[in-house]
């Protein structure tokens, strides 16, 4: 297949170049993602956490709400961390800037230019979640040793997003448009995906429904090893989040050279 | 070995021709033009030289690699400084070049040398530390231009590198041109400047409508199309016309002037001074505009 053959190392400078960006402004990236847990932990956590006397039953044990709550938000920073980058931002990077046509002058191919893209959008997904992990960690609600796992899944999680993202991006006719995605998509995933609310309070339909979005998997594999749980389904998680990749990543490249290439 | 052979090239959008089965030589250490007028498929071959554009048919082969198959190899080899600006806003005079040059795979300590060494070349220097934001246009068109040589390139294509700029800034960039043409660089330019094409290029061809009309080296196209010179006569006559036609000379109406082209200006002049009164003529130099209005015509093309 061409698409894969047509990806090199090269792709990489790509990654390089937004690496670079973002370290230039670092303060103003590195700030919301470190702040927006500890407000959420406050006001979804302590206040409305008040209202929950009892603890929640997660897998026959029983947690705080507090603590049921915590590896939502990491997985909620996994899928805005590379969803927001290879959307809004490779948007303007693609169609304002034109930063895609001046590299495709390079010998960066196409496809080393979306591959760069989705690795550098994981890696936002990598950097967000690792810091709500350590302040969910500080906090003493994320568990040793099996936390450590967490950034990978992050990453994994981040190049599925990522992926996602550059399917839409390559679709959509103006930055408007992500508002359907965005709508359609992801807000739903950030209410219904067992990050607020265990999935076992919905009727079964709910949870077959739930199961079907890919941030299910995420929080689930994220839940389980923040409390130390090594279960059978962060094994399967990592096979399905592999092969949504693996297929979104292909979409993109397929509908981004159709945008293009002329 | 040609910098470019292209032969039968074709490129079709849809139902239109863009480029309709082309053939061009250029040779290695020649400045190459492109003319014509918007929509006659200059940038379109452009593209496809640089591969950012599939050929539909015919064969073209850049620095003796086929374009089909050998992207990364020509692209590693050639020097791009598009017409559009994509800069990058997102870094300062310098760094864009610097981040450039590393798509190209080069070490960081060679990208710095280049990369100060065009500032100079490109009298920037002074402008390092700015944003592209903060720069003029001028300064912006030859960062494009430093920016397409951090890759040492033996063939530089330059897509109008001068439209929109003031005298100033277009002469600097001629100069570094001629410089770049002392070093034996290839360089393709296409533009809507007439004296530029005839300053700069060795040779040139005109296409129009997707099609080469005329190919050759500019003084010799203004020989064999005009003549040496050009009386423009301001309001002429219907008799004027048909006296000019009688004598078998070339000629042109336009609204308001018709223009007599020929060897012999003077000679011309006197004779119809003789049969006319004339308010007011002038004899001038033919010139490559000349040519390029006559060969592609004097109709706007939007």
């Amino acid at each position: 297949m061409s698409l894969i053959s047509n990806i090199s190392w090269r792709s990489i400078a790509l990654w390089k170049r937004n690496r670079d960006v973002f370290l230039t402004t670092w303060k103003t990236n590195f700030v919301p993602p470190f702040l927006e847990p500890i407000l959420y932990l406050l006001a979804m956590g302590l206040g409305f956490g008040a209202l929950i006397p009892e603890d929640i039953v997660y897998r026959g044990m029983s947690v705080e709400y507090i603590k049921f709550l915590a590896p939502g938000l990491i997985a909620i920073s996994v899928m805005y961390g590379a969803f927001f980058e290879c959307t809004y931002s490779s948007f303007v990077r693609m169609y304002y800037q034109k930063t895609f046509d001046a590299i495709m002058a390079t010998p960066l191919s196409l496809e080393d230019i979306i591959a760069g893209e989705i690795l550098w959008g994981a890696t936002k997904s990598f950097i967000n979640a690792t810091i709500v992990l350590a302040v969910v960690a500080v906090l003493g609600y994320a568990e040793l040793p099996l936390l450590l796992i967490i950034p990978a899944i992050a990453f994994l999680g981040g190049l599925m997003f990522a992926s996602l993202a550059m399917l839409f991006t390559a679709l959509v006719p103006n930055m408007d448009s992500f508002n359907y995605p965005f709508f359609l998509f992801i807000t739903p995933m950030f209410l219904f995906s067992g990050t607020f609310f265990p999935l076992s309070v919905l009727p079964v339909w709910g949870q077959q429904l739930a199961l079907a979005l890919p941030l299910t998997h995420i929080s689930n594999m994220v839940r389980d090893l923040s409390y130390s749980m090594a279960t059978m389904d962060v094994a399967l998680g990592f096979v399905y989040l592999a092969a949504l990749t693996a297929l979104c990543f292909l979409a993109s490249v397929f509908l981004m050279k159709r945008r293009l290439v002329k | 070995m040609p910098a470019i052979k292209a032969q039968a090239l074709t490129k079709v959008f849809g139902e239109f021709k863009a480029v309709d089965a082309i053939d061009f030589q250029i040779e290695e250490g020649e400045c190459f033009g492109f003319l014509g007028p918007n929509g006659a498929g200059k940038s379109t071959t452009m593209r496809m030289i640089h591969c950012a554009s599939p050929v539909t048919s015919g064969k073209l082969e850049v620095l003796g690699m086929d374009v089909e198959g050998s992207s990364r190899e020509i692209k590693a080899a050639i020097g791009v400084a598009p017409q559009e600006n994509n800069l990058d806003p997102d870094f300062t005079v310098r760094r864009n070049l610097t981040v450039y040059g590393r798509y190209f795979g080069l070490p960081n300590k060679l990208l710095e040398e280049r990369a100060d060494r065009l500032l100079e070349f490109m009298q920037l220097s002074e402008k390092r530390d700015e944003m592209i934001q903060e720069i003029s246009g001028g300064m912006k068109r030859r960062l494009i231009i430093a920016r397409a040589m951090m890759n040492d390139p033996r063939l530089l294509i330059l897509d109008e590198p001068t439209t929109g700029l003031d005298p100033q800034a277009r002469h600097l960039i001629w100069e570094k041109v001629r410089e770049l043409k002392r070093k034996k660089v290839t360089v393709i330019l296409t533009t809507h400047y007439m004296d530029e094409a005839e300053r700069l290029c060795d040779r040139l061809v005109i296409m129009d409508h997707g099609k080469i009309i005329l190919e050759g080296r500019p003084r010799e196209l203004i020989e064999q199309v005009i003549g040496t010179d050009v009386m423009e006569i301001d309001v002429p006559t219907d008799d004027m016309e048909s006296y000019v036609k009688e004598r078998g000379w070339k000629y042109e109406r336009t609204i308001d002037r018709l223009l007599v082209y020929t060897k012999e200006g003077q000679r011309v002049a006197a004779e119809l001074k003789e049969h006319f009164s004339m308010s007011y003529y002038l004899i001038r130099n033919a010139t490559l505009e000349d040519v390029f209005l006559r060969t592609t015509g004097r109709a706007l093309v939007e």
